[in-house]
């Protein structure tokens, strides 16, 4: 036993072995991907940049129930309402903090109407913070930009919810 | 003018030779760096220029605009001058390197002691460094890089003498002339694997890389320094890579002669050979640092004084008595 090891260590076996390992693994396929030019793939329940949704008739899907504000962790939501001259409740408000948000995905999973959502967008960076400060425009209008990935990714995800 | 002349002529024949090793050290960094993505599945840097190719001058240029930052307690003459002369001797010990038979700065006699002596004084650029850093950091990395490069000098230096013994002269030219039947690599086999070995401990590459353990010492005797002085450290160790790979190939794997001497092969021009066997002596470089943990400091040092030194004074004896004793001696 001891005398395979001084062998071993002589002729350097581990490491003729290892180089040649290194030089399968130097024609294997690579894993990496060329970020900004393709991109990997991710589940319809990521949750990334926040959208606020409207139903198909334009009208908002958020009534303004707060459930969101009181759930999320990071006090990231604040949320005013009044009521609406036809009697419904909607909001005036809706601003969301994106630098305080962790992105855990419980205001999405609190909604009853499903009017909050995270969408897979992940990369809105900015230049500085204010612009970080979403309100309730921004998320609109995120929902119309994304509304049938959205849409998409709710119907995947239902059988599961 | 004619001194004129003479100083045009070889300023000529040294940018001749510099601007081509500077050219190579940026194509060698960004070949390591491809080698080492490859191994690991990733693919490296490609984006800068074709293959990535221009990724190292992207670097370069990024270096030179970067603010040098001088610590206020740092020596500053011998901290500003450790950089310079660890690129200076770096690229000076190219002069005597013969790339084929007719191209040579200077041929000089005692080419291989000139070229030890040089390596040899590299290592004041790194304890400059670490010294005038005034910081803990840089110090224990310049203390370990000096016991470090000074314990396999020792080797490599018996090393040599194996091969000096089978040439009979210290001229490079000669030694690469003398091979012309028999690569030393086939009699001195082991030799060459102990040298391969302590040049790679001799340029601080893994898995001797403990002067810039930057798991121990952040980045050793660099840590302190920033921009182009920092990046010409970096200069100074791939040029210090590249001549152990001339060296090696030089001594070992027959200089610029092919591999056979038969009619396609030789007509190919000495400095192609040379190239190529650089370079294949530089992937094994890349490998091994692809593949190998870091050894322990304790490690390090037994490897070289009681493995290596003996070793290669056995293999001196081995040599010497069969060359007297077959009356193969070189006149």
């Amino acid at each position: 036993m001891k005398l395979n090891r001084f062998f071993k260590i002589i002729f350097l076996s581990e490491f003729i072995k290892g180089i040649f390992i290194a030089i399968k693994e130097i024609f294997s396929k690579k894993k990496t991907i060329n970020y900004p030019f393709e991109k990997g793939k991710i589940s319809p329940r990521f949750r990334g940049e926040h959208a606020l949704r409207r139903y198909p008739n334009g009208e908002e899907r958020c009534i303004a129930c707060k459930l969101c504000e009181a759930v999320c962790p990071a006090q990231a939501i604040t949320i005013e309402n009044e009521e609406r001259s036809d009697g419904s409740r909607k909001t005036t408000r809706y601003d969301i903090d994106m630098l305080k948000c962790i992105y855990c995905g419980l205001c999405e999973e609190s909604c009853p109407v499903d009017a909050i959502v995270q969408g897979p967008n992940f990369e809105f960076s900015t230049e500085t913070r204010e612009e970080l400060y979403y309100n309730k425009e921004k998320l609109l209008e995120n929902g119309d930009r994304w509304e049938s990935v959205l849409a998409e990714n709710i119907k995947l995800d239902k059988p599961y919810r | 003018m004619e001194t004129f002349l003479q100083i045009y002529n070889e300023t000529y024949k040294i940018l001749l030779l510099l601007v081509p090793i500077l050219v190579s050290v940026a194509l060698i960094v960004w070949f390591d760096r491809r080698v080492w993505g490859f191994v690991q599945k990733r693919k490296g840097p490609n984006v800068v220029g074709p293959f990535g190719l221009f990724q190292t001058l992207a670097d370069a240029l990024k270096y030179i605009f970067k603010e040098i930052i001088i610590p206020a307690s740092a020596n500053k003459i011998v901290f500003i001058l450790a950089p310079i002369i660890t690129m200076t001797l770096a690229l000076s010990a190219w002069a005597v390197i013969p790339l084929s038979d007719k191209m040579v700065i200077s041929d000089i006699n005692v080419g291989i002691l000139y070229i030890f002596a040089i390596s040899s004084l590299s290592v004041y650029g790194i304890i400059m460094g670490g010294w005038a850093s005034n910081s803990k950091y840089p110090f224990l990395g310049a203390i370990r890089s000096a016991a470090q490069m000074v314990s396999y000098e020792v080797s490599i230096g018996i090393i040599i003498i194996n091969v000096l013994l089978c040439v009979g002269s210290l001229n490079l030219k000669d030694i690469v002339m003398a091979q012309q039947n028999l690569w030393f690599v086939v009699p001195l086999f082991p030799m060459f694997v102990v040298f391969f070995i302590s040049a790679l401990a001799e340029t601080n590459r893994p898995p001797f890389d403990l002067p810039e353990a930057e798991a121990e010492l952040v980045a050793g005797y660099q840590t302190e320094y920033s921009g182009m002085m920092y990046a010409m450290f970096w200069l100074g160790e791939y040029a210090n890579i590249l001549l152990l790979c001339a060296l090696g190939s030089i001594l070992f794997l027959g200089g610029w002669l092919s591999p056979v001497d038969i009619y396609p092969l030789n007509a190919i021009p000495g400095i192609f050979w040379m190239i190529f066997k650089i370079l294949i002596l530089f992937f094994m470089f890349a490998l091994i640092k692809a593949i190998v943990p870091r050894y322990r400091y304790d490690q390090l040092m037994r490897l070289g004084w009681k493995i290596f030194l003996p070793f290669s004074l056995i293999y001196v004896v081995l040599t010497a008595s069969f060359l007297v004793y077959f009356d193969l001696l070189p006149k």
